[in-house]
C-alpha cells in the first residue's frame, strides 16, 4: 500500500516538475511568446504590435504586467481545470486540436503496436525454444538492421516505394478529402487505406525489439522445473511452449507494453510528418516549426502525461501480474 | 613509501581497456568489419572534406545525374555534387554527435558520482530527475528546447541532445559508485586520508572508464540519430551540408523524393546514416566480448 502510494506521489511530483519547466522554459525564451506572437500577429494581418500584443495577451489570457510567478499561478489554475492552452497560428485553443489529432494517433499507433507486440512474442518464444534453426541468426539480423535504421528513414523509404512510385497507398491524410467522415464502408476503407504506410513502419522498426526481448525472457524461463516436468509428462511441443514458457515469459513484457502505449505520442512526430497524418506529432512537428508556443506546450504535456501515467500503471500492474514481485517500499 | 610501487591505474586502464580489447577485435570478424567502417567515417570526416571540394556554385543544367565518374554519387536538384555534400555532412553530423556524447558522458558522470558518492537527500533529489528524464522520451524534449534555444551552431545543437540523452549512464554510474565504494580499496584509500578528489579521480573513474568508453558509442549513436532527425524536420538549418539537411531538402523543399532521378540523391544520406549505425553496433559487439571473454567464441 505504502509502495503504491509513493509511486503515485513520485509521479504526480514528475508531471509538476515537467509542466513547471516547460512554463518557465518557454517563457524565458528571447523576445517574451506574447511579444513574439504578438509580432507574428502584427505581420500576418497587418495590425499594429500594441493591437497584436492586446490580441495574443487575451489568447493567454494573462497579462504581461503580471510578475511571472502570478502569470505561471494562472496557467496551473487553467491547467486544472483541464484547459492546456491556446494556438495563436489554428486560433482555437490547444483541446480542439487535441480532440481532432489524438484519435488519429492512437489509432494508428495501438494497431502497431499491438501488431509488433504479438508478431515479436511469437517470434522470440519460437526463437528461444528452437535454438538451432536458421530461424534465430535471421530475428538477430534483422534487428540489428532495424536497430541501425532510423524510424524515419524506414518511413521515408516506404513512402518513395509504395506511395509516390508504385501509387499504391496515399501520400497524405487520413482519410480521402473527397469524402465525408461517416460510418460507412467507403469512408472507413479509405482510413485503412491511408493507415496501412504509418503502421507498417511502426511495426517493421520495433517487432524486432520486441522479440528479442522476449527471446531474453523466456531463455531465462527455459530451466525452470516446470519446463522439465511438461516435458517428461510427454506434452505436445507446441503447447509448452506457448502455454507453459510463453504465458510465463511474457509477464516482464506486459510491463513494457503498458510503458510503450503511453510512450506512442512521444515517438509520433518524426513519422506522421513524414506521411503527412494528421495526428498529435504531426500538430507538434508543425507547431515547432511555426514557434506555436502554447500549442508546444499543450502537447508536449498531454505526451508527458501520457508517458508518465502508463508508467505507473506499468508499476502496479507488475505486482498484480506477478505475486512474487513485491512493491520496494 | 619508495618508488616500488609502480601501479598506475591509468597505465592499467590503457593496457586492459585499450590495447588487449583491439586483439579481441581484430580476431572477430563482425566487430572488425564494424571497426574499419568507423573508421572509414572518421577518415570521411577528418580528411574528406580537406580532399574532396565543395561547390556551392548551382548547375541547373546538370541537376539529378547519375552516378558518373566526375559525380559518384550522382548530383541534386541544382547540380551539386552529393558525394562532396555527403562528405562535407560527415564531419559536420560526426563532430555534433562527438560533442554530444562528451556532455552526455560528462553530466552523466556528475550526477551519478554525486548521487553516489553523496548519499541521503542529494541522491534521492538526484534520482528524481533522473527518474523523469528516464521517464519523458526524448524527442519531443529535444524539439522544445530546438525551438526554445534557436540552435545556431554544432556547440548549441550538442548541449540540446545531450540535455535529455543521460539518464540511464547516470543511473548506471551510480549503481556502480554505490557498489565500488564498498569495496576494500575505496576504503583502505578513505583510511590513508586520501581527499575526495583524489578518490575520484585515481580510484573511482578508472574503474567506470571502460563502462563509459562502450557507451560513448552508443550515445554518438542516438546523438546521430536525433540530430539527423531535427535536421530533417528543417527545425535547426543552420548548416547546409548536413545529412539531415540533405534529407529535408530531399523531402520537402526540392520534391526530389516525387522524381525517379532523384533516388540517389535522397539514398546517399540514408545509407550513410544506415552504414555508420551498422558499424557501431557491429564494432559494439566486439566490444561486449572484450568486456565479457564468456562471449567469445573458440
Amino acid at each position: 500500500m505504502l509502495g503504491t502510494l509513493k509511486r503515485v506521489a513520485i509521479a504526480i511530483f514528475t508531471l509538476f516538475l515537467v509542466m513547471t519547466v516547460t512554463f518557465f522554459l518557454i517563457h524565458q525564451t528571447p523576445g517574451d511568446v506574447i511579444q513574439e506572437m504578438a509580432a507574428l500577429y502584427a505581420q500576418q494581418y497587418g495590425v499594429s504590435i500594441e493591437e497584436g500584443t492586446r490580441i495574443a495577451t487575451s489568447f493567454y489570457g494573462y497579462n504581461l504586467d503580471e510578475p511571472l510567478w502570478a502569470q505561471y499561478l494562472d496557467y496551473v489554475g487553467r491547467l486544472l481545470k483541464g484547459e492546456l492552452g491556446y494556438s495563436l497560428i489554428y486560433r482555437v485553443s490547444v483541446n480542439q486540436v487535441i480532440v481532432k489529432a489524438l484519435p488519429w494517433t492512437v489509432f494508428v499507433l495501438s494497431i502497431s503496436l499491438l501488431l509488433s507486440f504479438s508478431l515479436g512474442m511469437i517470434m522470440g518464444v519460437t526463437i528461444a525454444w528452437k535454438r538451432k534453426t536458421i530461424l534465430d541468426p535471421l530475428v538477430t539480423a534483422y534487428a540489428s538492421f532495424t536497430g541501425a535504421t532510423p524510424d524515419y528513414i524506414t518511413a521515408l523509404v516506404l513512402l518513395i516505394i509504395f506511395a509516390i512510385r508504385l501509387h499504391w497507398f496515399p501520400t497524405k491524410g487520413a482519410y480521402d478529402s473527397a469524402l465525408k467522415p461517416a460510418f460507412n464502408w467507403p469512408f472507413i476503407k479509405s482510413v485503412l487505406h491511408h493507415a496501412v504506410l504509418p503502421i507498417v513502419a511502426y511495426t517493421f522498426e520495433n517487432t524486432a525489439a520486441w522479440a528479442l526481448a522476449m527471446k531474453g525472457s523466456a531463455v531465462s524461463v527455459l530451466g525452470e522445473d516446470y519446463i522439465t516436468a511438461a516435458r517428461a509428462r510427454g506434452l505436445k511441443e507446441r503447447r509448452i511452449m506457448f502455454n507453459y514458457m510463453g504465458r510465463n515469459a511474457i509477464l516482464p513484457m506486459v510491463t513494457g507494453l503498458a510503458i510503450a502505449l503511453g510512450g506512442m505520442l512521444g515517438g509520433s512526430a518524426l513519422i506522421e510528418t513524414i506521411f503527412n497524418y494528421p495526428g498529435v506529432g504531426w500538430f507538434f512537428t508543425n507547431a515547432v516549426n511555426r514557434r506555436d508556443y502554447g500549442m508546444m506546450q499543450g502537447l508536449f504535456l498531454l505526451t508527458a502525461a501520457a508517458v508518465i501515467f502508463a508508467n505507473l500503471v506499468a508499476d502496479l500492474l507488475y505486482s498484480v501480474l506477478d505475486p512474487r514481485i513485491k512493491l520496494e517500499e | 613509501m619508495n618508488s616500488v610501487a609502480v601501479y598506475s591505474p591509468w597505465r592499467d586502464f590503457w593496457e586492459h581497456s585499450l590495447v588487449g580489447p583491439l586483439r579481441v577485435i581484430y580476431r572477430n570478424k563482425r566487430a572488425f568489419a564494424g571497426m574499419l567502417i568507423l573508421l572509414g567515417f572518421l577518415f570521411m570526416a577528418t580528411i574528406g572534406p580537406e580532399i574532396v571540394e565543395l561547390d556551392p556554385e548551382y548547375h541547373y543544367a546538370e541537376r539529378f545525374r547519375p552516378p558518373s565518374l566526375e559525380h559518384p554519387l550522382g548530383t541534386d536538384y541544382v547540380g551539386r555534387d552529393v558525394f562532396a555534400q555527403l562528405v562535407h555532412g560527415s564531419r559536420d553530423v560526426l563532430s555534433i554527435a562527438f560533442l554530444a556524447a562528451f556532455f552526455t558522458i560528462l553530466i552523466a558522470i556528475a550526477i551519478g558520482m554525486l548521487s553516489g558518492l553523496q548519499g541521503g537527500m542529494v541522491d534521492v533529489a538526484l534520482m528524481l530527475v533522473t527518474n523523469a528524464v528516464l521517464t519523458i522520451p526524448s524527442f519531443p524534449v529535444m524539439l522544445i528546447f530546438a525551438a526554445v534555444l534557436r540552435v545556431r551552431d554544432p556547440i548549441s545543437l550538442a548541449f540540446i541532445l545531450s540535455i535529455w540523452a543521460w539518464g540511464g549512464l547516470a543511473r548506471a554510474i551510480r549503481s556502480q559508485i554505490l557498489s565500488l565504494k564498498e569495496r576494500e580499496f575505496i576504503e583502505a584509500a578513505r583510511l590513508l586520508d586520501l581527499s575526495t578528489y583524489h578518490i575520484i579521480r585515481n580510484e573511482l573513474l578508472p574503474n567506470v572508464m571502460p563502462f563509459i568508453a562502450i557507451n560513448f558509442l552508443t550515445l554518438m549513436r542516438n546523438a546521430i540519430t536525433a540530430s539527423v532527425g531535427l535536421m530533417f524536420l528543417g527545425l535547426i538549418p543552420f548548416s547546409a551540408a548536413n545529412w539531415g539537411m540533405m534529407l529535408n531538402l530531399a523531402t520537402f523543399q526540392s520534391g526530389a523524393i516525387y522524381l525517379p532521378q532523384g533516388i540517389y540523391y535522397v539514398m546517399a544520406p540514408m545509407m550513410a546514416i544506415i552504414l555508420f549505425q551498422l558499424g557501431a553496433v557491429f564494432f559494439a559487439h566486439g566490444l561486449d566480448e572484450v568486456l565479457d571473454p564468456r562471449l567469445r567464441e573458440g
